[in-house]
């Protein structure tokens, strides 16, 4: 088990530029179940070894593709992810990075009406590892394993889940939620699933400053999560004075300092570790120190 | 890309809302002759990325040409919060009976535009937000409707019991929102919304932040950037595709990765030492970047020693050692460097760097150890 992709998945990619087509070849190498791409003008060709469609509507209709992954550019990718679910796939991965705000706002009215599932945008997508890659993610470092990783950044998600496979603890799935001001799912509807996945014994939530979706997380944990949980959360030492405004204080209602989110997980009875190697250390404390 | 008020002002006219006849100044001189076009009583105001203008005296009250002339000669040059104020707004003065506050901006929670009132406007609306919540009013905004006359009713009611006032109020809300929609912005803000003596209702601040994101559509914005010194920096280093922001520190950083940046330096400042700057360079790490990089941490005379620290993902290790490699030949420094590397292929990578003769380590809590120590140990020469 796993949550949300796993090797029966068919994923289509939208988006077949540099980046699209050297990741969907990275995505296929890796065991995704790759059915189809899409890309406005290359329609009845094919790219490493899957056919390549005009729309999203035609490659969903022709091949049954559930998943969708967009590369297309900022100013086109809003209207690609609403392509892609209005063609019938039930998880749309974002991988897009620089989608204007008020675009994002827009369709995730419609994503909802259509019950698709939304990962990103501004995200390295979800793997679980050993069975399908949907994203960006360098797929070498993943072990498959009984822990659930939920991350808003990039890079510091391979950071801790090399650290953990090195430490002999895999993961069952790992996604990066992105970093956008909105975003489609956030860490409550992954902690959903992994609530209820058999696989995962144990979820890290790996946070940053800003916003309050830490403090989302840790009431959701507290009221309806059994699973053991381990926080993490950067950026002490960011640079300060970089936030806007009064309003943006007044929306998010509470402290979206690093010791504030710390703070509150803790209360919540959520474990936090200070630096990468103790959510090594806290995730062994949770399994009950086997690997 | 946050606006100055004069430039948010100017919008605001576009869009049909009511500010002051003000007139912006560079110069103690165009002040004064502001003043004389616009008629006495003036206020000369500050023109800074920055709240809390009034308070650190960026804000004069003139009753004469001359007294304008006097208050823009002080307000000049002044340091407001680390800004240099290098234009003032002239604005005529007014009769001010009451305070209010609108706004608008997304509810990441809710993931929609939402608009904020409150009858308690003025300078301290953070605090009002916080010890009196049920004095500030929301309405959420579907983005693809628009904000609806009967939802901008219902907050303006809340703020004024007349109801020429309200009225008035709602218009200013709907073209608020039509603003912050036709420019694309993150967050807009009048505080104070003013009933003025006669009864009218009119923007006496303005603020605009507008979405980065969206820029593309709005190539003409791009004139309005007035960039302050540390930002030029910061911009430049965005043209060259890294995310730059100096810091009080001395261990320059270096670090593909927002999220493993900000990893890095808490670390540092964990184990006891001080960052001296936020530096992202992307995912690839090109040669050309990796030098534009270096030349930026070597420019910050406060930089004692650098740690540089890549976790290689799809761009593999080895490649990543062989472009520091490539790099590192250009650029000649006396500052301590280390390297920590890890991900695929990491032992190739750093047996090519320390071939090389740089200390080079796969672990990060060691990395920053070693750097904190050649910071402290003095660094450069």
């Amino acid at each position: 088990m796993s949550i949300l992709i796993d090797e029966s998945t068919r994923v289509m990619v939208q988006g077949l530029g540099r980046d699209g087509s050297f990741h969907a070849e990275q995505m296929k190498e890796y065991g995704t179940n790759i059915v189809a791409g899409v890309h406005p003008g290359k329609g009845g060709s094919s790219i490493h070894g899957f056919p390549v469609f005009n729309t999203a509507e035609e490659a969903a209709r022709e091949t049954g593709a559930e998943c969708t992954v967009i590369f297309v550019p900022a100013p086109f990718a809003a209207d690609a992810i609403l392509a892609g679910a209005n063609a019938g796939a039930g998880l749309v991965v974002a991988v897009t990075e620089g989608i204007p705000v008020l675009d994002m706002a827009k369709i995730v009215i419609e994503l909802k009406e259509l019950g698709t599932c939304l990962a990103g945008p501004n995200c390295p997508g979800l793997i679980s590892p050993e069975k399908s890659k949907v994203g960006i993610m360098p797929g070498g470092i993943f072990r498959r394993g009984p822990v659930g990783v939920i991350s808003r950044s990039g890079t510091l998600t391979y950071e801790v889940v090399n650290q953990l496979s090195l430490a002999g603890y895999g993961q069952s799935t790992a996604i990066g939620m992105g970093g956008d001001p909105v975003v489609g799912m956030k860490y409550n509807d992954y902690l959903e699933l992994f609530e209820e996945d058999r696989e995962t014994e144990l979820v890290v939530i790996v946070g940053e400053i800003g916003g309050t979706d830490e403090q989302d997380a840790a009431t959701f944990v507290k009221d309806r999560i059994s699973k053991p949980v381990v926080g993490y959360v950067v950026g002490r030492s960011a640079p300060p004075g970089k936030r806007m405004g009064h309003a943006g204080a007044i929306i998010s209602g509470a402290d979206s300092t690093v010791e504030a989110k710390v703070a509150f997980l803790r209360e919540k009875g959520i474990p936090v570790a200070d630096t990468v190697e103790q959510i090594v250390n806290l995730v062994g404390d949770g399994l009950g120190g086997r690997n | 890309m946050k606006l100055e008020e004069f430039q948010a002002k100017k919008l605001f006219r576009e869009y049909g809302i009511p500010v002051p006849d003000g007139l912006m100044a560079t110069t103690a001189e165009e002040a004064r002759s502001a003043a004389e076009q616009i008629e006495c009583p003036v206020v000369v105001k500050a023109q800074v990325q920055a709240g809390g203008r009034g308070k650190a005296g960026g804000v004069k009250l003139a009753r004469t040409p001359a007294e304008t002339y006097k208050a823009a000669e002080s307000i000049l040059g002044m340091d407001i919060k680390g800004f240099r104020v290098e234009r003032l707004l002239v604005d005529p003065a007014v009769s001010i009976a009451g305070e209010y506050y609108v706004g608008i901006t997304i509810d990441r929670r809710k993931k929609l535009p939402v608009m904020m009132a409150s009858a308690s406007g003025g300078v301290d609306i953070e605090k009002v937000a916080a010890e009196t919540p049920e004095k500030i009013f929301f309405q959420e905004i579907n983005p693809e409707r628009g904000l609806r006359s009967f939802e901008a009713k219902q907050l303006a009611f809340q703020l004024f019991a007349d109801k020429k006032k309200a009225l008035a109020a709602v218009s200013i809300m709907m073209r608020l929102w039509d603003c912050f929609h036709g420019v694309d912005a993150s967050l807009v803000e009048i505080n104070p919304l003013a009933e003025l003596e006669d009864g009218s209702i009119i923007a006496l601040d303005a603020k605009i932040v507008l979405d980065e994101n969206a820029m593309f559509r709005h190539p003409v914005m791009e004139e309005m950037r007035l960039p302050t010194r540390a930002e030029k920096k910061e911009l430049d280093a965005k043209s060259h595709g890294l995310s730059y922001v100096q810091l009080e520190g001395d261990i320059g950083c270096m670090v593909n990765g927002a999220g493993l940046a900000l990893a890095t330096m808490d670390l540092i400042k964990h184990l006891g030492g001080a960052p001296a700057n936020f530096l992202d360079i992307g995912g690839s790490s090109s040669p050309g970047k990796v030098i534009h990089a270096m030349e930026l941490l070597v420019s910050d005379s406060k930089v004692k020693a650098v740690f540089i620290n890549v976790f290689g993902g799809i761009t593999r290790c080895d490649d990543v050692a062989s472009g520091l490699v490539a790099a590192l030949q250009e650029i000649r420094t006396d500052i301590p460097l280390v390297i920590r590397l890890a991900g695929t292929n990491e032992e190739e990578g750093i047996r090519i760097l320390s071939d090389f003769g740089i200390t080079a380590l796969k672990d990060m809590t060691e990395g920053a150890r070693e750097a904190i120590r050649l910071a402290e140990e003095g660094g450069r020469g």
